[in-house]
C-alpha cells in the first residue's frame, strides 16, 4: 500500500484521529498529577477504543465497552476516589519516584503484545464472519460453542464477588455483639 | 435525496426537538403541579396561560453572568454540562417516530442496547459536576447521584431484556413492528418489566421520589449548586429532554410505539407516539407531586433487594414462555 492509497481511504483518517486521541489521553492518564483527571482521561481513551471497534463494524463490542467500562467501571473508580480522598479544589498532586521502571514495564508490554500480534497475523486480512450481524454471531457462539467457558467465567466472577464480600465485611464477634446490644439498651 | 442532506435535515429536526420537548414537559410540569396544589401557576408571560414562561426563563438564563467558583476545577466544571447534554442528545438518534427510514435518524441494529449504553455516560458528567464545583454539598450530591444511577441501571437493563427476548430483536423499529404483528403492546405481557422500567427510569432521572441527589432541604441543590446561567440551563434542558427520551423509550418498548390497534398509515405514527410519550410524561409529573422522597437506604434497598430479583424472575419466566410456546 502506497502513501497515496492510504490518504485516499477515508477510514484511515478516522483511524488516525482516534489513534491520536487514544495515545494522547492514555499518556495523560499516567502523567496527570490529579487522580480524578487521570480517571477522566481514561474515559477518553476508552471512548476512542470504542470508536476503533465501531470502525471495525464490531458495534456490539463497542457499546459493551461504553456500557461496562465507561458507564460502570470508571464510574466506580471515580466514586471510590471521591468517597475516600475527596480531593476537591485545583491543587491535588499525586506523583511517585519510580518513573524509569514504570516506563520500562510499559515498553516491554508494548513489545510483547505488538510482537505477538504481528507474528501471529502479519498483514493477513481477517475476513468477515459472514452471516447475520455481529451481535447475532456473538450470541450464538457464546451460548453454543463457548457455553462452558462462558459459564465458568461467570462462576469465577461470582466466586470473586463472594470473596470480596467475605474480605471486606467484618462480622462482630459474639462478645462485641453482646457489648453493642448492652449499649443500645 | 442524498444521504448527507437527509442526515442534515434529521439533525436539524432533532436539534429543535430537544429544547422543544423540554419546553413542553417543563410547562406541563409548572401547570400540572400548580393545579395539584390549587394554585394558578404561570399566568402573565405571553398574554394567556403563561405559555411563554419558560422561554422568558431561558432568555433570563442566557443573560446571566457566567460564574465559575474560585475553588472549581475549571476545565472539568465546563465540560460536565456538555457531557450530560451529549449523553441525552444522542439518545434521540434511535427514537422511532414512525415506520421506515424517514421517521428515525438511524434505526440501529442494537437500538435499545445503544440507548442504554449511551445514557450511562451521563453519570460521569454528574460526578464531574459534583467534584469540580469545589463545594462539599455538590460533592455529596454527585456521589449520591452516582450511587443511585449505578443501582438503578441494573434493573433498567434487566427490565429491557424481557422485551428483547419477546421481540427477538434489539432494533427499536423492530420491537414496535413485533408488537404490531402480535396485535397488542408488550405492556400486557411484560407488565412486570414495564413497572420495573418506570420505577428504575424515575430513579435514573433523579426525580421524586428518587431525588435524593438534589434534596434541597439538606444539599441546597446537590451537584447543581454552583452552576448558574447558561450552564445551569444546559442541565435543566438535559433533565427534561432525558425525561422525554425515557418516556419515548418506554412507549416504544411497552406501549407499541408509533403503532395503534388497527391503524397502519405511516403519517399517524408521530401523533400516536407523541400521545403515548405525553401520557407517560404526565404519570412521571403526577408521581413527583404526589409522593415524598425516599431515604437513601430505602432507595438502595428497593433497587438491590426488590427490583433486581423481580427483573431476574421476569427474564426467567419470559425465556421459559419463549421456548415453550
Amino acid at each position: 500500500m502506497t502513501v497515496a492509497d492510504w490518504i485516499a481511504e477515508p477510514t484511515n483518517w478516522v483511524y488516525l484521529v482516534l489513534a491520536l486521541v487514544i495515545a494522547v489521553s492514555a499518556l495523560r492518564v499516567v502523567t496527570s498529577t490529579n487522580v480524578v483527571h487521570a480517571a477522566l482521561f481514561l474515559v477518553l481513551a476508552l471512548a476512542g477504543t470504542a470508536g476503533l471497534f465501531l470502525l471495525l463494524s464490531a458495534e456490539f463490542v463497542a457499546w459493551v465497552l461504553v456500557l461496562v467500562y465507561i458507564g460502570a467501571v470508571i464510574v466506580l473508580f471515580l466514586f471510590g476516589i471521591m468517597i475516600t480522598r475527596a480531593p476537591t479544589g485545583p491543587n491535588v498532586e499525586v506523583d511517585h519516584q519510580r518513573r524509569a521502571p514504570a516506563a520500562m514495564a510499559a515498553f516491554l508490554i508494548f513489545i510483547v503484545t505488538a510482537g505477538s500480534a504481528l507474528t501471529a497475523f502479519g498483514d493477513k486480512q481477517i475476513s468477515n464472519l459472514g452471516r447475520g450481524t455481529s451481535t447475532e454471531v456473538i450470541g450464538e457462539q457464546l451460548l453454543q460453542r463457548f457455553v462452558i467457558p462462558f459459564e465458568v467465567v461467570s462462576f469465577v466472577l461470582l466466586a470473586a464477588l463472594i470473596g470480596g464480600i467475605t474480605l471486606a465485611r467484618k462480622d462482630a464477634t459474639p462478645a462485641e455483639e453482646m457489648a453493642r446490644e448492652g449499649s443500645d439498651a | 435525496m442524498s444521504f448527507g442532506l437527509e442526515l442534515a435535515i434529521k439533525l436539524v429536526v432533532i436539534a429543535a426537538l430537544i429544547p422543544g420537548s423540554a419546553l413542553v414537559l417543563g410547562y406541563a410540569e409548572l401547570k400540572i403541579s400548580a393545579h395539584m396544589q390549587s394554585r394558578i401557576g404561570p399566568y402573565f408571560a405571553g398574554g394567556r396561560f403563561g405559555w411563554a414562561q419558560l422561554l422568558a426563563d431561558g432568555v433570563k438564563f442566557i443573560q446571566k453572568e457566567d460564574i465559575i467558583p474560585d475553588n472549581a476545577d475549571r476545565p472539568v466544571f465546563k465540560v460536565a454540562p456538555v457531557l450530560v447534554m451529549i449523553s441525552t442528545a444522542t439518545l434521540f438518534v434511535v427514537l422511532p417516530f414512525g415506520p421506515g427510514g424517514g421517521f428515525v435518524v438511524r434505526d440501529l441494529n442494537l437500538g435499545i442496547f445503544y440507548a442504554l449504553a449511551i445514557s450511562s455516560v451521563g453519570t460521569i458528567g454528574i460526578l464531574m459536576a459534583g467534584w469540580s464545583s469545589g463545594n462539599k454539598y455538590s460533592l455529596m450530591g454527585g456521589l449520591r447521584a452516582a450511587g443511585q444511577l449505578i443501582a438503578y441501571e441494573l434493573p433498567l437493563v434487566l427490565a429491557v431484556v424481557g422485551v428483547v427476548i419477546q421481540a427477538g430483536t434489539m432494533s427499536m423499529q423492530g420491537i414496535v413492528e413485533a408488537q404490531i404483528a402480535q396485535g397488542w403492546p408488550y405492556a400486557f405481557t411484560q407488565f412486570l418489566g414495564f413497572f420495573i422500567f418506570l420505577v428504575a427510569g424515575l430513579a435514573e432521572l433523579s426525580r421524586t421520589p428518587f431525588d435524593m441527589p438534589l434534596a434541597e432541604s439538606e444539599l441546597i441543590s446537590g451537584y447543581l449548586t454552583e452552576y448558574s446561567g447558561f450552564r445551569f440551563l444546559f442541565f435543566y434542558l438535559a433533565e427534561y429532554a432525558s425525561m422525554f427520551a425515557l418516556a419515548a423509550i418506554a412507549a416504544t418498548l411497552f406501549l407499541g410505539g408509533y403503532g395503534f390497534w388497527g391503524v397502519s398509515a405511516s403519517w399517524t405514527g408521530p401523533i400516536f407516539f407523541g400521545g403515548k410519550i405525553l401520557l407517560i410524561g404526565f404519570v412521571i409529573i403526577w408521581l413527583r407531586w404526589t409522593f415524598p422522597r425516599f431515604r437513601e437506604d430505602q432507595l438502595q434497598t428497593l433497587a438491590w433487594k426488590w427490583l433486581i430479583p423481580l427483573a431476574l424472575a421476569n427474564i426467567m419466566v419470559t425465556a421459559v414462555f419463549k421456548v415453550v410456546f
